[in-house]
């Protein structure tokens, strides 16, 4: 999670104060990310523990790379900073470009998920 | 898009594998209930805005002109192992925005479809959208305190379904039930998967 000396910026983005700007004033009025496709559920790692120090990055960004120190879906990120969707993506792929996040495509990033992933998830929802 | 060159990071630990059920059905027949009765967190929401015109603009700078619509869709998580977490998507209940479900339905492995006695209809733009697309799916009858019992053949019959697609009653508040219902999906996915092998192979 975020430490404890967090950035003032952080503190605009947090669980309580909701947006504090339009979506696409976040992005610089861009509507397409600059790299990579994001899908709903692709998995997304941050690659350091901050990106507190990086030039040409919002508040947003870097609480994007505080949010998935622990790996994340876009829909939890997008859910957790409370921008829409579409608006995550843009940001997501300037960090990707920076080589800040990475990223694994849905099931794998190989289509139709093979016989063994069904089986445990069966597994895994008999033992709930 | 190759993502070969970010995973390859040394040390870095393995991102796991993430599959996605829909749930479907009628305004209030109790997707999000389902959702939150399995999933290991409260449903989260997630919101995509749309302008009305829609596919194709890059450049949204002069927005502020265009109507907005924002669709909101919940979702949950269920964390299987590791390696592999399990997505619950609620659907956006308004049929206008069948161009969401497009982007839902993409890579879902199936759909739940919920459907409410009282209210049967509710639910067939959902079962035609899965019929069309090929996703498996399942139609769970939701029961609510004081509506009429209908056996389930009765309810087969009333959506002309295949004879293949399991119907079955649940309760969405129930964990158990509702974890029923998304094993009984996962092995009609398994069944169907292995039925179109065989039908390429053959």
């Amino acid at each position: 999670m975020a430490a404890e000396d967090d950035s003032a910026e952080d503190r605009w983005v947090d669980d309580h104060a909701g947006p504090v700007v339009r979506p696409y004033a976040v992005t610089g009025g861009r509507a397409r990310p600059v790299t990579g496709t994001f899908d709903l559920i692709s998995m997304v790692l941050a690659t350091r523990p901050h990106a507190g120090g990086e030039s040409g990055l919002g508040p947003e960004h870097v609480a994007i790379v505080a949010f998935c120190q622990r790996m994340q879906s876009v829909a939890e990120v997008a859910a957790h900073l409370d921008l829409p969707v579409g608006t995550v993506r843009v940001l997501l792929g300037d960090l990707l470009a920076r080589d800040l996040v990475k990223v694994r495509p849905p099931g794998g990033g190989a289509g139709v998920p093979d016989e063994s992933v069904f089986e445990a998830v069966i597994n895994g929802l008999r033992a709930l | 898009m190759d993502y070969g060159h970010s995973e390859r990071a040394a040390g870095a630990p393995s991102l796991p594998t993430a599959i996605k059920i829909l749930i479907a059905g009628g305004f209030g027949v109790g997707k999000t209930t389902l959702v939150g009765a399995v999933s290991e967190t409260k449903p989260l929401r997630t919101e995509e805005v749309l302008t009305e015109t829609g596919i194709g603009i890059d450049d949204l700078s002069g927005v502020e002109g265009k109507t907005t619509t924002t669709v909101a869709m919940d979702f949950g998580r269920i964390t299987i192992s590791d390696d592999l977490v399990l997505y619950l998507f609620g659907t956006p209940g308004q049929d206008r925005f069948w161009f969401v479900w497009d982007e839902l339905a993409l890579g879902a492995i199936g759909a739940v479809v919920l459907a409410d006695t009282r209210r049967m209809a509710d639910c067939f733009p959902s079962i035609d959208y899965f019929e069309e697309r090929g996703t498996p799916f399942v139609v769970a009858v939701n029961c609510f305190d004081g509506a009429r019992q209908y056996r389930l053949d009765e309810v087969q019959a009333a959506l002309n379904l295949d004879p293949g697609v399991p119907v079955m009653l649940c309760d969405a508040r129930q964990r158990d039930s509702a974890r029923d219902v998304l094993i009984t999906l996962l092995e009609h996915a398994m069944k169907t998967r292995e039925a179109r092998h065989r039908g390429i192979e053959g």
